[in-house]
């Protein structure tokens, strides 16, 4: 490791994290903005299930190199070749979350929604969706760490298009190992600061799950000292 | 479409079906890799969940390991690995083995945890030692979760496997990696279908692999 061409060159590190970061989660925000809509469709209608998801499945397998030279054609080499192939990865990941997370409500709860008076629209949004958000955070979660993990695969394409993977190509070409080194340190880091923070947006979101667990300890730690029930 | 126009006058100009740099070279080296590193994927993924499962502990472990592992980028570790070891294939083969085992290990994992807990208990009831437990009833039921995760990482690795040709090994990813240093963009999409065709195919191995060795009996459970 060549700590002085770390120490000399923070500044393009610090950028680079930056697109990285940029292209990444641009992808995510879009793929969870497409795929709301679609396993939402997916988990009423259950018969698009089945070829939405072996569309996705497919694409799935597209390599990504050739996803965006495929694109090149189409959109010129811009930030957007690269961010729709990793949105489109996302989908194979975020919609069945979407279903998952939907089909994981309690007949009984969405009853009493209904029962409550509750329009499909309005229990969609505040009784179902709350309820999948654990399920949805965990495919977001998954989706987020590839993707960001992913974007490196652009450097092949132009050195402004791969995030932290320019340092890959630029130290592989070199060679010089330090400046690969630092890339992957700092993709992993990234990546683990996101997840790390779906993790806590998740938790706020779902305030009802700690409280309940809580809830559960205190009733246990009750039953032990034998006064259950007061 | 135009991605099929190229697509079929790249796949039906003979001279790409011969030589060094023909199809069936770069398809067989593109498999080679995939079933090492599956291969070796599989052992340590399979191994490291039953044990986790049927003790039921580290299973912190399992979840950090796998999530750390997604994180890593392709590109660099393979990067790395090959300045060290250039013109080797034990790089590329690790750096697919790594994608292939959060997905085992976490599905093994998983299917074991699950197990039926009746059924574990009769078993040993019955007087059937740990293993035998493990072997008899923990395995055969964790089964259908293990087929679903040895299908996600071949399906994976095999579109994955690409990247092999930008340390100079070949595989399919050859074809893509040529045809974009020349701009012979039917090349790049002939390269790429082949890919995803070849990942098509795994997953149809796959799934008729666990619907040979899953029992019966936990066939009509889980569905």
């Amino acid at each position: 490791m060549d700590w002085a061409w770390v120490a000399d060159h923070l500044d393009l590190i610090w950028r680079q994290t930056g697109r990285n970061a940029y292209l990444g989660l641009l992808a995510v925000a879009i793929g969870l903005l497409v795929s709301l809509p679609l396993g939402v469709a997916c988990a009423r209608f259950r018969w698009l299930y089945a070829p939405i998801s072996a569309v996705a499945t497919a694409l799935y397998a597209v390599p990504s190199l050739a996803f965006f030279v495929v694109l090149l054609d189409y959109t010129g080499l811009r930030d957007r070749t690269i961010v729709i192939p990793l949105t489109v990865y996302t989908l194979s990941i975020l919609v069945p979350a979407v279903v998952d997370g939907l089909s994981n409500v309690p007949e009984n709860v969405r009853q009493s929604a209904t029962a409550m008076g509750f329009a499909p629209t309005r229990r969609l949004l505040t009784v179902e969706l709350p309820i999948a958000v654990p399920v949805v955070i965990a495919g977001l979660r998954v989706a987020t760490v590839s993707s960001l993990s992913l974007v490196s695969i652009g450097s092949l394409l132009g050195d402004n298009f791969g995030g932290l993977g320019y340092f890959f190509t630029q130290g592989f070409q070199l060679p010089f190992p330090t400046e690969i080194w630092v890339g992957i340190v700092a993709v992993v880091t990234l990546a683990l600061v996101a997840d790390l923070v779906l993790v806590m947006v998740g938790r706020l979101l779902t305030p009802w799950i700690r409280r309940r667990k809580r809830r559960r300890i205190t009733l246990l730690r009750r039953a032990k000292a034998g006064t259950a029930g007061t | 479409m135009k991605v099929f126009r190229d697509f079929w006058s790249w796949i039906s100009t003979r001279s790409n079906w011969s030589g060094s740099d023909g199809i069936p070279q770069r398809l067989s080296e593109h498999i080679q890799y995939t079933l090492l590193a599956l291969a070796l994927a599989a052992a340590i993924g399979i191994t490291l969940g039953l044990v986790t499962g049927h003790s039921r502990r580290g299973g912190l472990l399992v979840t950090g390991l796998s999530n750390a592992a997604r994180a890593l980028p392709t590109l660099g570790i393979l990067y790395v690995l090959a300045a060290y070891k250039p013109f080797e294939t034990t790089p590329v083969i690790l750096v697919l083995a790594a994608l292939a085992l959060p997905p085992i290990l976490v599905n093994t994992y998983t299917g074991v945890l699950q197990a039926d807990q009746d059924a574990v208990d009769a078993a040993r009831g019955m007087g059937m030692r740990p293993l035998q437990v493990l072997f008899k009833v923990e395995f055969p039921s964790a089964l259908p979760l293990i087929w679903l995760g040895l299908r996600l990482a071949a399906f994976q690795v095999v579109s994955t496997a690409t990247v092999a040709a930008y340390v100079a090994l070949g595989g399919l990813g050859n074809f893509i990696r040529n045809g974009l240093a020349t701009r012979d963009y039917p090349q790049v999409i002939g390269g790429a279908v082949v890919t995803v065709m070849l990942a098509l195919l795994t997953l149809m191995i796959f799934t008729a692999g666990a619907r040979l060795t899953v029992s019966p009996g936990i066939r009509a459970r889980t569905r």
